[in-house]
């Protein structure tokens, strides 16, 4: 670790305590001007749900930036090692992931992060997982199967999500207590009406979903151990 | 500069692997913790840029303000895994500074998030 802090831990996970959490610019002079701070601290949400469920769009409702794409490739290595050279053959593929980004204040920014639709892109969806807050899963009940495997893994890692039923046309033939039902998530997990076009609705997701996360902590701090 | 098991970009291996051209191979970032969301900003961007390759050189550029690893990688349009490794070199070099998200294993403080359900409510 070339950076990291003098006493070897890492509090903040910071790259440089000399830089990184410096409590201001009041230093003196110039030298002291021209390092930068990083004084946010960035979170993420995981907003999941099949193809066309209407991911990229909610982003886009919310995020301050135009949602951006960045690519992953998927590198198979190793699969064979080149006797001559040792040079490990590779094949790649490239996934792609849609996010936005909301500064809350100063200090904390929340990164919107798209999961990729297909399941192939497990890999990726571990990256996504490691710290995210949470996770909005929308479900599209003209395919509402699409979702099941977002429900499933988020269930699995013990990630708190909210499911937002997208109402295509206008109109939401089924209630959302059908779609729980469907979906068999647990009683605490809050399933609701949205349109990811729509900022408020979006922000009314979001808001539903940062609540269920403190009510969940709170539920596990109170639960008796062991 | 080799480091044991670096591997460098081979021809023969062709253009599926082109874009670790730009990493020499590598396809491992050296510094731990960068993740999608780490946040990273340049040191003196306009000094260093010229000590380094291209490629580097648009990512302080891109990072004169601070920006999440993912939001370089789409800014300078090269794959995560990647931009990765040159942030973890820039870093090395003490060109960059960065600062990751909260530690993965433990639960979120609750403070954190009563700020994130007010700043979403003020949106
Ligand atoms: N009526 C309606 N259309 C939507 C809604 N959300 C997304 N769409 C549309 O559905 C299509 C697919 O949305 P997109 O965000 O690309 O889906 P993704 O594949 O999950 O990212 C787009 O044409 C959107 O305009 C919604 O809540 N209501
Ligand atoms: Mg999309």
């Amino acid at each position: 670790m070339a950076s990291g802090n003098s006493d070897g831990q890492f509090p903040n996970r910071t790259g440089d305590a000399e830089y990184g959490n410096a409590p201001g610019r009041s230093g003196t002079g110039a030298a002291v001007r021209a390092r930068p701070v990083l004084e946010a601290l960035p979170v993420k949400v995981l907003i999941a749900g099949g193809f066309g469920a209407g991911k990229t769009t909610l982003v886009g409702s919310v995020s301050e930036i135009v949602p951006l794409r960045t690519e992953e490739l998927l590198t198979e290595v190793g699969a064979a090692v080149d006797d001559v050279t040792g040079v490990e053959r590779k094949t790649t593929t490239t996934v792609a992931l849609d996010f936005g980004r909301i500064t809350i204040a100063a200090d904390l920014i929340l990164y919107l992060f798209g999961t990729p639709g297909q399941e192939r892109f497990w890999f990726m969806w571990d990256e996504l997982a490691q710290g995210a807050l949470g996770a909005l899963v929308l479900a599209d009940t003209r395919r509402l199967g699409s979702c099941f495997p977002s429900v499933d893994f988020f269930e699995r890692r013990r990630i708190p999500f909210v499911i937002g039923v997208n109402c295509f046309d206008g109109v939401q033939p089924y209630p959302v207590e059908a779609v729980r039902q469907a979906l068999d998530v647990d009683g605490e997990v809050p399933v609701l009406l949205c349109d990811a076009r729509d900022r408020e609705s979006v922000k009314f997701l979001l808001i539903a979903l940062v609540e269920h996360i403190m009510a969940t902590l709170r539920v596990a701090d109170t639960a008796p151990t062991g | 500069m080799s480091v044991p098991g670096e591997t460098w970009f081979d021809e023969a291996a062709g253009p599926l692997v082109r874009p670790y051209a730009v990493t020499r191979g590598r396809t491992r970032a050296a510094v731990p913790h960068l993740e999608l969301i780490t946040l990273v900003v340049a040191v003196q961007p306009e000094v260093h840029g010229a000590a380094v390759e291209p490629e580097c050189a648009h990512i302080l550029r891109v990072c004169a303000l601070p920006r999440s690893v993912a939001e370089v990688a789409a800014r300078v349009d090269l794959p995560l895994c990647v931009v990765k490794v040159l942030i973890s070199d820039l870093i090395e070099r003490k060109y960059m500074i960065f600062r990751a998200g909260p530690p993965p294993a433990t639960p979120p403080d609750l403070t954190m998030l009563q700020k994130v359900l007010d700043g979403i409510r003020k949106l």
